[in-house]
C-alpha cells in the first residue's frame, strides 16, 4: 500500500550533492512530494528532508539506492509516531472590514502570526503538522486566498523517553 | 622554568617533523600531481586522446614516456572500452584520458558500459578553465553533470589543492565495494597551476563504508538451508569473476555436488566442461540451466542481479525455489526477486565464509548427498534431451566457427565479443575455462565494445590471445580501432561472422515481426580483407566450412592484427530462445 514517508538524509556538503540525491529520485521513477535542505551544525554536513510515497518495498528501494551515493552519510526514515513533523506556510488571505475579525480569530486558533497587512489583505504565517496546515487552508479558503506558499517539512525523531 | 623548556622542546620536535615533511613536499604542476598521482596508483598504462584542454598533461606524459604507456585510440569510445578491457583482462584499474566538450562526451557509451558491468575505471577529462566554466566556452560541456548517472562517482577539480586527494579518493571508490567507473573532471587552469605534492596515505570518506564480510547468522542459514536442500543450484554472475572467487566457488560446488549455473557476465567464473556446469541460462540459456532454475528447491545466487534477460517471467523464476543472495552491493539485493537469506558481502569471502563452516559437518553433508546426486542425474537427463546443437550445410554455421576458434585455442584466449547473434553464439559454443577470458557488454549490450575492449586486453596481457567475435554489422561501430591496433603492434584476432544482417534484429523481426525485416539488412559492407589490408593488418576470408579451420589457424600464426571474415548462412537464429516476458521453461528449441 502507498504510504507517505519522511526521509531524512544526512550528506556530505559537497557541490552537487543534492542533484545526485533529486538525480536518483527521477531516475529510478520515484517521486519527490517534498523537500527542504539545510546545513547542520557539521562542518561540511547539510541534512535533506524528503517526503516521498509507495510501499514498502519502494521505500527499501530508495534507501538502499541512496545509501549507494558516496557522498550519502546517513538514511534514516522518520514516522509520525516517533519524530516531530512540521510544516510552515504563508498564506495571504483576502481581509477587508467584513473578514478581518475572523482572519484574525483563525490566527489565533492556529497559533499563527500575522507578518504582513495590507488594505484589503492579511498574510499569515502558520507552522504545524501536515493536518494543521490542511485545515488552516480549509478555513480560509471562503474567504478567498490570494496566494500560499509551502515550505518542504522538516522533522526529526523525538528524544527517548527516559521510563 | 621546568616546563618552559618542555614546551620549547616539543616546539622542536614539531617543527622538526613540519621541516622534514616540507623536504618530502615539491613544487609540482597540476599535470605532474596528475601523473605522479597515477603512478602512485600503479598505473602504467593509458588509453587516451589529446585534445586543447588536455595539452598541458600531453606535455608533462612525454617526461614520463619510460614509466606510462600512452595507448593513442582513434576515437575516444575507444579509450574508454579499451579501459575497459584492460581492467576486465587483469583485474587493475583501467584509466583513460580525453580532453574536454566532444572529447568527453564521446566516452559516455563507454563510461555506461563499464557501469552497468560494475568495472573499476578512472576517466581523466579536460575541462575548460575555471574562469570560463558555465559561460559556454569552447569546447565546453558539462560533464559532471552528463556523467552523474552513469558513474559510480565523479569529481569537478576546482582547487589544485584537492587534485591528489581526489585522485585517490577516485581510485579507492573505483575498486571497492561494488566496483565501477569514476569521473575526474580537471579544467586546464588547474593542470598548469602550481603547489606542494603529498600523496595522501588514506581516504577519508564519511558516507562510503562497504561490507566486506557476510553476515556470521545469515551465511550459517544459507549452509544449514543448503544442506537441508534436494534440489540445490548455484546461478553465478559477474560478481564471481570481479571479486576473483571462482576457486572457492568451485570448492563449495564440489564439495557438495550443486550444480552450476551463469549469467553471461558469470562465464569463466565455473569451468565450462565441469560435470557440475550446464551453461548460460536465462533468453538464450540452456535447456537444461533453465530447467534445472524452475525445479530447483534452494537457488544461491552469487553476484547476480537477476536482471530481466536471465529472468524472463520474474514471477515464474525459480518458482518452486526459496533464494539466498550473495551480493557486495546491497542495493542489488532483493530488486527484482524476493529473498529469503541475504548476504551482504564480498563473494570470495562469503565463500570462505561457507568452506569453513562446512569443514566439520561431514555427516550432514554425506546426508544429503544422495538427493544431491538424484537431482545431478535429473538436470543431466535434460541436458541430453535438448543439448545445444546446429544442423551442418555446405555453407558456414556461425555456431560452427566459435566451435573451431574454441578447439584451435584450446579455450585459452580471451575472447570479447560484440552484441547480438555471434554473442550469444559465443557464450553458448566457446567453453571458458578460467575467469577474466570473457569480456561481454552484458548491462548495456554495447555494439562496438568488443574490439576495442581486445586492444585493451592485448595491452594487459600480451602473453594471451585475443579475439574479438564479431557482427559485420557491431564491428563497424569501432572499426577506426584498427589504426591503434597496428600502430601499438597488438595482434588482436577479429573473428567477424558476416552474416550481412543485424542478425539479432532480423531474429526478432522474424519471429514477432511476421518476418518484415525493416531496415536490418546490411546491403553494402566493406570488403573486410581489403580494409584490413589498407590498415596495415592482415585480412582472411573463409566462405567454406572447410576453409574456417584453415583460417584460424592462419589468424593464429601472424603477429599482427588479423580480420578473419566469415561468410556465414544468413538467417540462421540463436536458440534456445525465451521470448521477452515469457517464462524460462519457454524455450524455443531448435
Ligand atoms: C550501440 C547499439 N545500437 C543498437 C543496438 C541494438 N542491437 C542489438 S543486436 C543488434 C544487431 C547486431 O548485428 P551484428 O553486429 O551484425 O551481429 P549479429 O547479430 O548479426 O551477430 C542491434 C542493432 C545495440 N545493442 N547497440
Amino acid at each position: 500500500m502507498d504510504k507517505t514517508h519522511i526521509l531524512s538524509i544526512l550528506v556530505e556538503n559537497e557541490s552537487g550533492v543534492l542533484t545526485r540525491v533529486a538525480g536518483l529520485f527521477s531516475a529510478r521513477g520515484f517521486n519527490i512530494d517534498s523537500i527542504s535542505v539545510a546545513k547542520t551544525l557539521e562542518k561540511n554536513e547539510s541534512k535533506i528532508i524528503i517526503t516521498t510515497s509507495g510501499d514498502s518495498y519502494i521505500l527499501e528501494q530508495i534507501t538502499k539506492q541512496l545509501n549507494r551515493l558516496i557522498n550519502v552519510i546517513k538514511v534514516q526514515e522518520l514516522t509520525d509516531e516517533d519524530s516531530v513533523v512540521r510544516q510552515t506556510v504563508l498564506v495571504k488571505v483576502n481581509a477587508d472590514e467584513t473578514t478581518r475579525a475572523d482572519v484574525f480569530r483563525i490566527k489565533d486558533i492556529f497559533n499563527g502570526r500575522i507578518i504582513d497587512v495590507s488594505k484589503n489583505s492579511y498574510t499569515l504565517e502558520v507552522t504545524g503538522s501536515e493536518k494543521k496546515i490542511e485545515s488552516l487552508i480549509d478555513v480560509l479558503k471562503p474567504m478567498g486566498i490570494k496566494d500560499i506558499v509551502k515550505a518542504g517539512t522538516i522533522a526529526m525523531p523525538r528524544s527517548k523517553k527516559s521510563s | 622554568m621546568k616546563t618552559e623548556t618542555k614546551r620549547n622542546e616539543v616546539q622542536q620536535a614539531a617543527g622538526q617533523r613540519q621541516s622534514t615533511s616540507y623536504a618530502k613536499k615539491e613544487l609540482m604542476t597540476g599535470s605532474r600531481i596528475i601523473i605522479e598521482s597515477l603512478i602512485r596508483e600503479g598505473v602504467d598504462t593509458i588509453f587516451g586522446y589529446p585534445g586543447g584542454a588536455v595539452l598541458n598533461i600531453y606535455d608533462e606524459l612525454l617526461n614520463y614516456k619510460d614509466k606510462i604507456r600512452h595507448i593513442l585510440v582513434r576515437h575516444e569510445q575507444g579509450a574508454a572500452h579499451a579501459a575497459d578491457g584492460y581492467s576486465r583482462a587483469s583485474g587493475k584499474i583501467g584509466v583513460a584520458l580525453v580532453t574536454s566538450g566532444p572529447g568527453a562526451t564521446n566516452t559516455i557509451t563507454g563510461i555506461a558500459t563499464a557501469f552497468m558491468d560494475s568495472i573499476p575505471m578512472v576517466i581523466l577529462t579536460g575541462q575548460v578553465p575555471t574562469n570560463l566554466i558555465g559561460n559556454d566556452a569552447f569546447q565546453e560541456a558539462d560533464t559532471v553533470g552528463i556523467t552523474r548517472p552513469c558513474t559510480k562517482h565523479n569529481y569537478l577539480v576546482k582547487d589544485i589543492k584537492d587534485l591528489a586527494k581526489t585522485i585517490k579518493e577516485a581510485f579507492y571508490i573505483a575498486s571497492t565495494g561494488r566496483p565501477g567507473p569514476v569521473l575526474i573532471d580537471i579544467p586546464k587552469d588547474i593542470t598548469s597551476s602550481v603547489t606542494e605534492f603529498e600523496y595522501p596515505a588514506d581516504v577519508e570518506l564519511k558516507g562510503y563504508n562497504p561490507t566486506y564480510f557476510g553476515h556470521h547468522v545469515q551465511i550459517s542459514r544459507m549452509v544449514n538451508e543448503i544442506l537441508k536442500a534436494q534440489r540445490p543450484l548455484f546461478y553465478i554472475g559477474g560478481g564471481v569473476i570481479l571479486s576473483n572467487a571462482g576457486t572457492e566457488l568451485k570448492e563449495v560446488a564440489e564439495l557438495l555436488d550443486i550444480p552450476v549455473t551463469s549469467t553471461l557476465m558469470g562465464l569463466g567464473g565455473f569451468p565450462s566442461e565441469h560435470p557440475l556446469f550446464f551453461g548460460m541460462l536465462g533468453m538464450h540459456g540452456t535447456y537444461p540451466a533453465n530447467m534445472a532454475i524452475s525445479n530447483a528447491d534452494f537457488i544461491i545466487a552469487v553476484g547476480a542481479r537477476f536482471d530481466d534477460r536471465v529472468t524472463g517471467k520474474v514471477e515464474e523464476f525459480g518458482r518452486d525455489a526459496r533464494f539466498a543472495h550473495i551480493d557486495i552491493d546491497p542495493s542489488s539485493i532483493g530488486k527484482n526477486v524476493k529473498i529469503d537469506i541475504p548476504v551482504v558481502g564480498d563473494v570470495k569471502s562469503v565463500l570462505n565464509s561457507m568452506l569453513e563452516m562446512l569443514n566439520g559437518k561431514n555427516k550432514e553433508i554425506e546426508s544429503g548427498r544422495y538427493e544431491r546426486l538424484k537431482w545431478l542425474e535429473e538436470i543431466n537427463a535434460w541436458k541430453y534431451e535438448h543439448p545445444l546443437s546446429y544442423k551442418m550445410t555446405d555453407v558456414i554455421k556461425p555456431q560452427f566457427v566459435i566451435e573451431k576458434i574454441y578447439e584451435l585455442t584450446g579455450g585459452d584466449a580471451i575472447i570479447c565479443t560484440e552484441v547480438g547473434q555471434s554473442q550469444m553464439w559465443t557464450a553458448q559454443f566457446y567453453k571458458f575455462k578460467n575467469p577474466r577470458t570473457l569480456l561481454t557488454s552484458g548491462g548495456l549490450g554495447t555494439m562496438g565494445y568488443g574490439f576495442p575492449a581486445a586492444i585493451g586486453a592485448q595491452v594487459a596481457r600480451p602473453d594471451k590471445t585475443v579475439f574479438d567475435i564479431a557482427g559485420d554489422g557491431s564491428i563497424q561501430m569501432n572499426i577506426q580501432e584498427l589504426g591503434t591496433a597496428v600502430q601499438f603492434n597488438l595482434p588482436v584476432k577479429i573473428a567477424i561472422i558476416n552474416n550481412n544482417f543485424l542478425g539479432m534484429i532480423r531474429q526478432w523481426q522474424e519471429l514477432f515481426y511476421d518476418k518484415r525485416y525493416s531496415f536490418s539488412e546490411m546491403n553494402v559492407n566493406p570488403d573486410f580483407v581489403k580494409l584490413a589490408e589498407a590498415y596495415g593488418a592482415v585480412g582472411l576470408r573463409a566462405t567454406k566450412p572447410e576453409e574456417v579451420e584453415g583460417v584460424i589457424k592462419k589468424a593464429l600464426s601472424v603477429k599482427k592484427p588479423v580480420i578473419m571474415d566469415f561468410v556465414v548462412a544468413r538467417e540462421e537464429s540463436v536458440y534456445p530462445m525465451v521470448a521477452p516476458g515469457a517464462p524460462i521453461t519457454g524455450m524455443l528449441l531448435v
